[in-house]
């Protein structure tokens, strides 16, 4: 899919600002001036300091709330409401439904949002749980996984939709460290295999060129595009293209920023 | 320390069975030894011997069968409307400003004393009991349905709204299960509310005909002095006290324990 000569540009943004109403009733701008786009196959990676107002942009996409100015297109029409082709994985381990077993959120979101018949869901809930290794938690209620599985069954459950984009907001952030490497490792073998378009937003910056073909680095709130970073396929971070590109995306980051009060382990 | 961990290794229900043998006991010795007069305290003996007779024809059967026609009728009732004023409250201002009111106002009141309105209104027939004890019942489901409701983990709903659920399949396929534990929390407060109630109008209120429950059978007792069948009464409504507390816990583990939504009590 990579091979084709023009990429097919999945969300076109043009000068998106997006304002909340903040908890004293002002209107408080996130998001400004952003212009980017996604293509089809890719992953691309929105990094910025903590509360920088990268979740917003991504709720965006989802259709979960809408530009205050500017275009935002999704497959060449506004974004819509909210819909399965534009699947999410939250960083909040509510997500998945709590009353429901590990195989019963997947088949429950095919057969609700895929209108699928029960025992064709069940196949494709179980062929997905197997693609993400917890066939054995199948069974198990949400409250009796770990952090790690938790996540596992959400990208299941999201990727059983066959989405057109995978939006992932943090979603190894609540994780502990070899956990969230595990996960990444195998998040990117899922891309390589099912070539689905991921649109990750993360603050680890090793996370964002491991997994990402391209990285918009964000400013403070309210948030503006610095750079968008064309990194590739790096999958050695012992590499000098990894180390080099992790020092580009400091630099960015830590650019005219004289309060930088980012988490340590972003600056990894 | 390691006398007490023995003790521990009984089952709780075996343990509470023994502590119920033993005050048993001492309320029997305490009647037999002390010469209380049968009339003020009813031995445990007495009390056994004056249920099995009412139980063998039937009489305290018909009481506790009309009491739970009342409450189970009472609680419908208020389960459906304390469910509506809720999902009303959720859906609109108004709605929320109605619920603030309402429960401002008749919380506080024991539903028991409507029940000289009630009278009037219905007459002495079942109907007032039922009216009361629905009144008893819509306030705490409502109050807790409608905090269910407003708790709902933000990112639940997030990833139901992006399985592209709306309306009412988003109601019951996701709202309903994710507020079960407060509802379930507020059914179990109308129902303490609602059992209380029916047996305290039941007293009040005497009922004509065949049409008595508990708190008449208990008030019929008084009025010709059987004080061992006031002791039945009361025995018949605390032991329907636990085994629908027992209920509960039953649905709670089976439902939002089993879910990981509450902690097992």
């Amino acid at each position: 899919m990579r091979e084709t000569s023009v990429p097919e540009r999945l969300v076109v943004a043009e000068g998106v600002a997006i304002d909340y109403l903040d908890a004293a009733g002002h209107a408080t701008t996130a998001v400004e001036q952003a212009t980017f786009d996604v293509r089809r196959g890719e992953t691309f990676v929105i990094i910025g300091p903590s509360g920088c107002g990268k979740t917003t942009l991504l709720k965006a996409i989802a259709g979960f709330l809408r530009p205050t100015r500017g275009t935002l297109l999704v497959e060449g029409q506004p974004a819509r409401e909210p819909g399965p082709d534009r699947a999410v994985v939250f960083q909040d381990f509510d997500q998945l439904f709590a009353w429901r077993t590990v195989r019963d959120n997947v088949v429950y979101a095919l057969r609700v949002a895929r209108k699928m018949a029960a025992s064709a869901a069940r196949q494709k809930a179980d062929a997905m749980l197997a693609l993400v290794d917890i066939t054995r938690a199948a069974d198990k209620y949400p409250h009796e996984l770990s952090g790690g599985m938790k996540q596992r069954a959400a990208i299941a459950r999201a990727l059983a939709l066959e989405p057109t984009m995978l939006l992932m907001d943090e979603p190894f952030g609540a994780l502990d460290a070899i956990t969230r490497n595990q996960l990444q490792i195998e998040l990117k073998n899922i891309h390589e295999r099912t070539g689905v378009t991921i649109v990750l937003v993360t603050h680890s910056i090793q996370e964002s060129i491991y997994l990402g073909d391209r990285v918009m680095v964000m400013s403070r709130h309210p948030a503006r595009i610095r750079e968008i970073v064309e990194t590739g396929d790096q999958s050695d971070v012992e590499s000098p293209r990894f180390a080099e590109l992790t020092g580009k995306l400091r630099e960015l980051l830590v650019h005219r920023e004289e309060e930088l009060d980012l988490p340590a382990e972003a600056i990894i | 320390m390691a006398r007490v961990r023995r003790t521990l290794r009984l089952p709780a229900v075996v343990r509470y069975a023994l502590l119920v043998a033993v005050i048993l006991a001492i309320w029997q010795a305490y009647v037999t030894l002390g010469h209380v007069p049968s009339l003020l305290v009813a031995s445990p003996l007495d009390v056994a011997r004056a249920a099995w007779t009412d139980l063998k024809d039937g009489h305290l059967e018909l009481a506790t069968y009309n009491t739970l026609v009342n409450l189970v009728a009472g609680m419908l009732i208020g389960t459906l409307i304390g469910f509506a004023l809720a999902s009303f409250a959720v859906f609109s201002r108004t709605g929320q400003d109605l619920l603030t009111v309402l429960t401002a106002v008749f919380n506080p009141l024991p539903s028991i004393a409507i029940l000289p309105l009630a009278m009037i209104w219905f007459g002495l027939q079942p109907k007032s009991i039922v009216f009361v004890v629905a009144l008893a019942t819509i306030w705490p489901v409502a109050l807790n349905t409608d905090n269910g409701f407003r708790t709902i983990n933000q990112t639940t709903q997030l990833a139901a709204r992006n399985l592209g659920l709306r309306g009412w399949r988003l109601v019951t396929g996701v709202l309903l299960p994710a507020a079960l534990p407060s509802i379930v929390t507020g059914v179990k407060a109308a129902w303490a509310f609602g059992w209380r109630t029916v047996v305290a109008a039941e007293l009040i209120f005497g009922v004509a005909g065949s049409a008595g429950g508990l708190g008449w059978y208990i008030n019929n007792a008084r009025y010709y002095l059987n004080t061992s069948n006031i002791f039945a009464g009361l025995v018949v409504i605390s032991v329907l006290g636990i085994l629908v507390e027992g209920l509960f816990g039953f649905i709670e583990r089976r439902t939002v324990v089993k879910w990981g939504m509450k902690r097992a009590g």
